[in-house]
C-alpha cells in the first residue's frame, strides 16, 4: 500500500514537473527569456511542491503510527493484560502484529486473535486516512504550485532554497546519528544504574551479569549488584591492548619508517599494497585466524617449554590485533613523517649525520606528536575491536595481568549480553549499554586528546 | 666519508681526531648502527608481509578442499513414487536412497551397520532426489542413476583430511579360513608381526599382539574382500573380522594386500567400515569429485555438505544496496554542503568535529545504537537486511563525507569562478560543473567505504543478523544473515568440515572485496584528473 502511495506521488512528480514546464513556456508565449527563471526549475518547484509535503507526511505517519497503534492495543485490552510484566505484553503485542500481518507466531489463543482482528482494522483505518491526506497534500501543492508561476516568478530561488535545506538537513544527519548513540547509551544506562550503583559497576571486582537473576531473566527477579563489577573487563581490555601495541607500535613505526626513508620505489611498491591489503581484510577474517591458528600455536609452544596456556590466552587475540592495527599506525606514522620537512634531513646530513641519526635525533623528535597521536588512535581502535576478541579471547572475566591466562573484554561481554537476547528490559542486557558507554567515552576521550596532544605540541616549520 | 682510508698526518704530524683509530671505531660503530636500523626498518616490513602469507595461506589451504565434493552416484529405484504430485508431496524419498545404498553392500545385515551404511550419504539426499522428480517428473516410476552428496566426514576421507593412511603393503602365502564373519588369517613370515608393532599393538600373553582401536588399523585385502585384523600371533597367524566379504575361504597360499590407516580408530570420526566401504565405492568408480555447486547456491545448514554461501551472499548484497541508498546520497550532501556552502561559525565547525569523531567510534556502538533506535524505538524487524544497512549506513557516512570533501576540495576554484562568471547560480555552479569533476574521486571513496561495510560484523550481531536462517533471504525485510556474520557462526561450529567452509566462505567473502578495490583503483586510474 505504502509501496503504491510513493509510485503515485512519483508519478505525481513527473507530471508536476512537466506541467509546470509547458505552462512556464506558454505563460510567456514561448519567448523563453523573458521569464525569470528556466522552464525546469519552474516546472522542478511544481515537482517539490507537489510531492515534498505528501512525503513528508508519509514519514511522520511511518514513524508515529505503529507506536499509536500499539499503544490502542494496549489499552483496548488492557483489561485481559492487567497483571502481566512488561516482557508478557509485548511478547502478546508482537504475537498479535505477526498474527495479523503475517510472521513467526510464538503460540496463539482467542485474545491474540482477537487483537490481531483489531489490529488489521486499526491499520486499515490509519492506511486510509494517510492515503487521502497524501492524495489532498499533493494535488492541493500541484494547484498552489501551478497558479504560482508567472513570468517573473522567482521559481530559482524556491527550488535553490530546498536543495539548500535537503544539503544542510543531509549534514545535520551525522550529528544525529552522534546524538542518537549518546542518547541511547545514556538512557539505557540511566536505567541500569538506577538497580545498579555507578561505583559498583566501575569498581566492583566481581563480573557474572550471566547468573544475574534467580528466575528465567525477569523484572520479577531479585538482581544482585555485586555481579556487575566492570573492573574485570576494563583489565583485560587492556591487557589485549597492551599486547597489540607492543606487536603494532614498533613494527608499524619501524615500518614506516623504512617505506619513507629507506625502502626503494620498487620494495615500496610492493610492501604499500601488502599493508593496504592488511587493513583491508575483516576482522572478522582476522577472528578466525587468531581462534584456529595463533591460539592452538601459543598453546603448543607452551608446552612445548612447559607453560601452561590457556587456548583462549590474552596473548593469541592481542597479538592478532596487533597485526590487524599495523597498517594503521604505519600509515599514520608514514603522514606524520613526511610532514616533516626536507630541510631538516638536509640539515642533519649536512652536518654529517647518517640517516639512522637524522632519523633518531631529528625526524622522530620533530614528529613525535604526531607519533603520540598516532598511537593514541590505535589505542582507541584497539579498545573498540570486536570480532577478533570475541572469536579468540575468553567470556570468563579473571581478573588477571597474565597473558597467557583468559581474560575477556568490554566489547566481548557487550556482544555475548546482546545477541540471540530478545528481551531488553533487563539488567543484563542494559549492562552492555552502560559497558557501550564506557566504551564510548574512552574512545572518544583518546581521540580528543590525540587531536589536542597534535595541535599543543607541533612545530610549525613553514 | 667512506674513501677515508689512509690516515693523513695533521700539520704537526699527529693523527687528528677525525682521523685516528679512535675515529675509524667510532665511524664503524656508527654505520653498524644505520646498518642495523636499516634492517630493522625492513624485518618490520617484512615481517608484515609475513603475516599477511601466514594468514592467507591458512586460509588458502584450508578452503581450498571446501570448493570441491564428492558425490556418490546410484541406481535409485523410484518405481515406488505416485505420480499424483498431491501425493508425491508426502512422499519420503530417504527410502529409496537408503535402500540403493543397502543394495551395493547386499552382505551388511546388522541393524547398527545398516544404520552406519546410510550415514555414508548426506542426510539431505533425498531433499535433493525429491527436487530432481519434481523438475523431470517422468522419473518418478524408473529407476534412474542420482548423484547425491556424500556425508561431510565421507566427503573429508576422500579430500584425505580425516584419517592418514600409509602405501599399501603387498604380502605373500596368506590364507583366510572363512569367507565371512570372525576369521582365522595366516601368513608365510612375521612381516605381519612387525608390521603390527609398528602399529602399535599391544603385546599380550602367549605372543599376541591386539590391535586396540588406539592403534592403527590394518586391513587385509584378499579374495575379493577385505578382513579387518584384530589380533596377531602367535607366530604367523592372526585374527580378524572381515568387513566385506570374500568370495571363497582362501584355503591355498595366495598374495594378498595389507592397507594401514595409520590413524587410530579412537581418534578419527570415520570407523574403519565406513573406510572399507567408501573405497570400495571409489574402485567401483561410483565417487565422483566435482565442482562443490551445493556451497554456492544453498544457504545456511546445520549439516556440513549441505551448508553454502548463497544466502549470506544474498543477505549481504540486499544489506549493501540499503546501505549505499542512504548513504551515497545523504553523504554527497553532506560533503557539498560543508565544502561549498556552508558559512564558517560555530555550527558548522561542530559538524566537522562531530563527523571526525563518528569515524573513530567504535563498530560495535553503531549495533547498539541501531539495537536501541531502529528495534527498540522505531520496532523494525530483527535480522532484517534493512536495518542492517540503515547500521552500516551510519556508521559509513562520516567515511564518504570525508572522501566527497577531498575531492570537491581538489576541484580548483577557476572552474567556480568560470561558472559564476557566465551568470550560473551556486546551485548550478555546484551541481553543474564542480559535482561531476569531483564525482570519481567521491565514487572511490564510496566504493571503499562500502568494502568496509562489506567486511563489517560486530554490529550486525547486536541487531540480530547472527540468526539460523535456512532460507534464501527475498526482501529487504525477511530474516537474513550476511557473509562475515555466516563466516562468525560456522567458525564455531564444531565439525571439521565447517572450518573448511569457513575458510571457503572467507575466501568468498575476501573475492568481493578485492574485486571492490579492482573497482575503485580503476576508477581512480581512469577518470580521476590532476589539475
Amino acid at each position: 500500500m505504502v509501496f503504491y502511495i510513493l509510485v503515485l506521488l512519483a508519478a505525481v512528480g513527473v507530471a508536476g514537473y512537466f506541467a509546470g514546464r509547458s505552462k512556464a513556456v506558454t505563460v510567456i508565449g514561448g519567448e523563453v527569456h523573458k521569464l525569470h527563471s528556466l522552464p525546469s526549475q519552474h516546472g522542478t518547484y511544481v515537482a517539490l511542491f507537489a510531492t515534498l509535503p505528501a512525503l513528508l507526511a508519509l514519514v511522520v505517519w511511518g514513524l508515529a503510527s505503529p507506536g499509536i497503534e500499539t499503544s490502542i492495543i494496549k489499552s483496548r485490552f488492557a483489561a485481559e493484560l492487567a497483571g502481566q510484566g512488561v516482557p508478557q505484553i509485548e511478547a502478546f503485542v508482537r504475537d498479535a502484529k505477526a498474527i495479523a500481518f503475517g510472521g513467526l507466531v510464538g503460540f496463539t489463543d482467542s485474545t491474540k486473535e482477537a487483537a490481531a482482528a483489531v489490529y488489521r482494522s486499526l491499520h486499515t483505518t490509519s492506511l486510509t486516512i494517510i492515503g487521502v491526506v497524501c492524495a489532498l497534500l499533493a494535488v492541493g501543492g500541484f494547484l498552489y504550485s501551478y497558479r504560482n508561476i508567472t513570468a517573473s516568478f522567482r521559481a530559482r530561488h524556491v527550488v535553490e532554497r530546498v536543495v539548500r535545506v535537503f544539503l544542510i538537513a543531509c549534514s545535520v544527519v551525522a550529528v544525529l546519528t552522534t546524538i542518537g548513540i549518546v542518547l541511547s547509551l545514556i538512557f539505557e544506562s540511566l536505567l541500569f544504574f538506577g538497580e545498579i550503583p555507578v561505583l559498583k559497576f566501575l569498581f566492583g571486582l566481581h563480573w557474572s551479569p550471566q547468573s544475574a537473576f534467580t528466575g528465567a531473566g525477569t523484572a520479577a527477579g531479585e538482581v544482585n549488584e555485586d555481579i556487575f563489577g566492570a573492573i574485570p573487563l576494563f583489565a583485560g581490555t587492556l591487557l589485549i591492548t597492551f599486547i597489540a601495541m607492543l606487536v603494532a607500535a614498533p613494527v608499524g613505526l619501524m615500518s614506516a619508517i623504512y617505506l619513507s626513508d629507506y625502502a626503494s620505489k620498487s620494495i615500496r611498491a610492493v610492501a604499500k599494497p601488502v599493508l593496504e591489503i592488511l587493513a583491508g581484510i575483516p576482522t572478522v577474517v582476522y577472528g578466525f585466524f587468531a581462534a584456529l591458528t595463533v591460539a592452538p600455536f601459543f598453546r603448543d609452544l607452551g608446552q612445548l617449554v612447559g607453560l601452561s596456556v590457556a587456548s583462549e590466552s590474552a596473548l593469541a587475540a592481542g597479538v592478532v590485533m596487533g597485526i590487524m592495527i599495523i597498517p594503521f599506525v604505519s600509515s599514520l606514522s608514514d603522514d606524520v613523517i613526511n610532514a616533516v620537512p626536507q630541510s631538516l634531513r638536509d640539515g642533519s646530513a649536512g652536518l654529517g649525520a647518517t640517516k639512522s641519526e637524522t632519523i633518531r635525533k631529528v625526524v622522530l623528535p620533530a614528529a613525535l606528536p604526531g607519533i603520540v597521536s598516532a598511537m593514541l588512535l590505535a589505542v582507541s581502535r584497539a579498545i573498540g575491536e570486536t570480532m577478533i576478541v570475541v572469536m579468540a579471547a575468553g567470556l570468563a572475566a579473571n581478573l588477571t595481568v597474565n597473558p597467557l591466562e583468559a581474560v575477556t573484554t568490554i566489547t566481548v561481554q557487550i556482544a555475548t549480553l546482546l545477541v540471540g537476547d530478545q528481551e531488553f528490559d533487563s539488567a543484563k542486557t542494559r549492562a552492555a549499554f552502560a559497558l557501550g558507554l564506557v566504551l564510548f567515552c574512552a574512545t572518544l576521550a583518546l581521540n580528543v586528546i590525540a587531536l589536542r596532544v597534535v595541535k599543543k605540541y607541533r612545530e610549525q616549520y613553514d | 666519508m667512506t674513501d677515508i682510508v689512509a690516515t693523513p698526518l695533521s700539520p704537526r704530524g699527529k693523527p687528528g681526531i677525525h682521523t685516528d683509530a679512535a675515529a675509524k671505531a667510532r665511524l664503524k660503530a656508527r654505520y653498524g648502527a644505520e646498518l642495523r636500523f636499516k634492517w630493522l626498518g625492513a624485518s618490520a616490513v617484512g615481517l608484515a608481509a609475513l603475516f599477511l602469507l601466514l594468514l592467507l595461506s591458512t586460509i588458502v589451504t584450508q578452503g581450498l578442499p571446501a570448493f570441491r565434493m564428492n558425490y556418490l552416484t546410484l541406481p535409485v529405484d523410484l518405481s515406488a513414487v505416485p505420480a499424483d504430485p498431491a501425493a508425491r508431496a508426502g512422499f519420503d524419498y530417504a527410502g529409496p536412497v537408503n535402500e540403493a545404498v543397502g543394495a551395493k553392500f547386499p552382505d551388511v545385515t546388522g541393524r547398527q551397520e545398516r544404520r552406519l551404511l546410510r550415514g555414508i550419504v548426506s542426510t539431505g539426499s533425498g531433499v535433493i532426489l525429491r527436487q530432481q522428480v519434481e523438475n523431470d517428473t517422468s522419473l518418478a516410476g524408473k529407476t534412474v542413476d542420482v548423484q547425491v552428496p556424500l556425508d561431510d566426514f565421507a566427503d573429508l576421507y576422500f579430500k584425505g583430511l580425516l584419517a592418514e593412511s600409509a602405501a599399501p603393503q603387498p604380502l605373500s602365502g596368506v590364507t583366510v579360513s572363512g569367507a565371512s564373519g570372525d576369521v582365522a588369517v595366516t601368513f608365510s613370515d612375521d612381516t605381519i608381526a612387525r608390521l603390527a608393532r609398528g602399529a602399535g599393538a599391544i603385546e599380550a600373553e602367549g605372543g599376541i599382539l591386539r590391535l586396540t582401536s588406539g592403534a592403527a588399523s590394518l586391513l587385509l585385502d584378499a579374495g575379493g574382500g577385505t578382513v579387518k585384523l584384530t589380533e596377531v600371533g602367535p607366530g604367523n597367524t592372526a585374527k580378524g573380522i572381515v568387513y566385506e566379504a570374500l568370495d571363497a575361504p582362501v584355503s591355498t597360499a595366495s598374495p594378498a594386500v595389507l592397507r594401514t590407516i595409520t590413524t587410530p580408530e579412537a581418534s578419527r570420526k570415520i570407523t574403519d567400515r565406513e573406510i572399507v566401504w567408501l573405497d570400495r565405492l571409489k574402485a567401483d568408480g561410483a565417487i565422483t569429485n566435482t565442482w562443490n555447486t551445493i556451497f554456492f547456491t544453498s544457504g545456511a545448514s546445520r549439516e556440513a555438505e549441505l551448508a553454502g554461501v548463497w544466502g549470506a551472499v544474498v543477505g549481504s548484497f540486499l544489506t549493501l544496496i540499503v546501505t549505499i541508498g542512504v548513504a551515497f546520497p545523504i553523504g554527497v550532501a553532506a560533503a557539498i554542503y560543508l565544502e561549498e556552502f556552508a558559512p564558517k561559525n560555530r555550527l558548522t565547525s561542530l559538524i566537522e568535529v562531530n563527523i571526525n569523531n563518528l569515524a573513530a567510534v567504535p563498530s560495535i556502538v553503531f549495533g547498539l545504537l541501531g539495537l536501541a533506535v531502529f528495534l527498540n524505538f522505531f520496532g523494525m524487524p530483527r535480522s532484517a537486511p534493512v536495518v542492517g544497512g540503515l547500521v552500516l549506513a551510519l556508521m559509513t557516512l562520516p567515511i564518504i563525507i570525508i572522501a566527497g570533501r577531498a575531492s570537491l576540495r581538489a576541484v580548483p576554484p577557476s572552474i567556480r569562478e568560470a561558472a559564476l562568471g557566465i551568470g550560473a547560480s551556486k546551485v548550478q555552479m555546484v551541481f553543474h560543473h564542480v559535482l561531476p569533476l569531483a564525482m570519481p574521486g567521491i565514487m572511490t571513496g564510496t566504493i571503499l567505504g562500502m568494502a568496509h561495510a562489506l567486511g563489517e560484523t560486530a554490529p550486525l550481531l547486536m541487531i540480530g543478523m547472527v540468526a539460523f536462517i535456512v532460507d534464501i533471504p527475498g526482501g529487504f525485510t525477511e530474516p537474513a544473515t550476511i557473509l562475515p556474520v555466516q563466516i562468525f557462526m560456522w567458525a564455531d561450529f564444531p565439525e571439521p568440515a565447517f572450518q573448511q567452509k569457513t575458510s571457503a566462505a572467507i575466501m568468498v567473502l575476501l573475492g568481493f572485496l578485492i574485486l571492490m578495490n579492482a573497482i575503485a583503483v580503476v576508477l581512480r586510474k581512469r577518470f580521476e584528473r590532476r589539475w
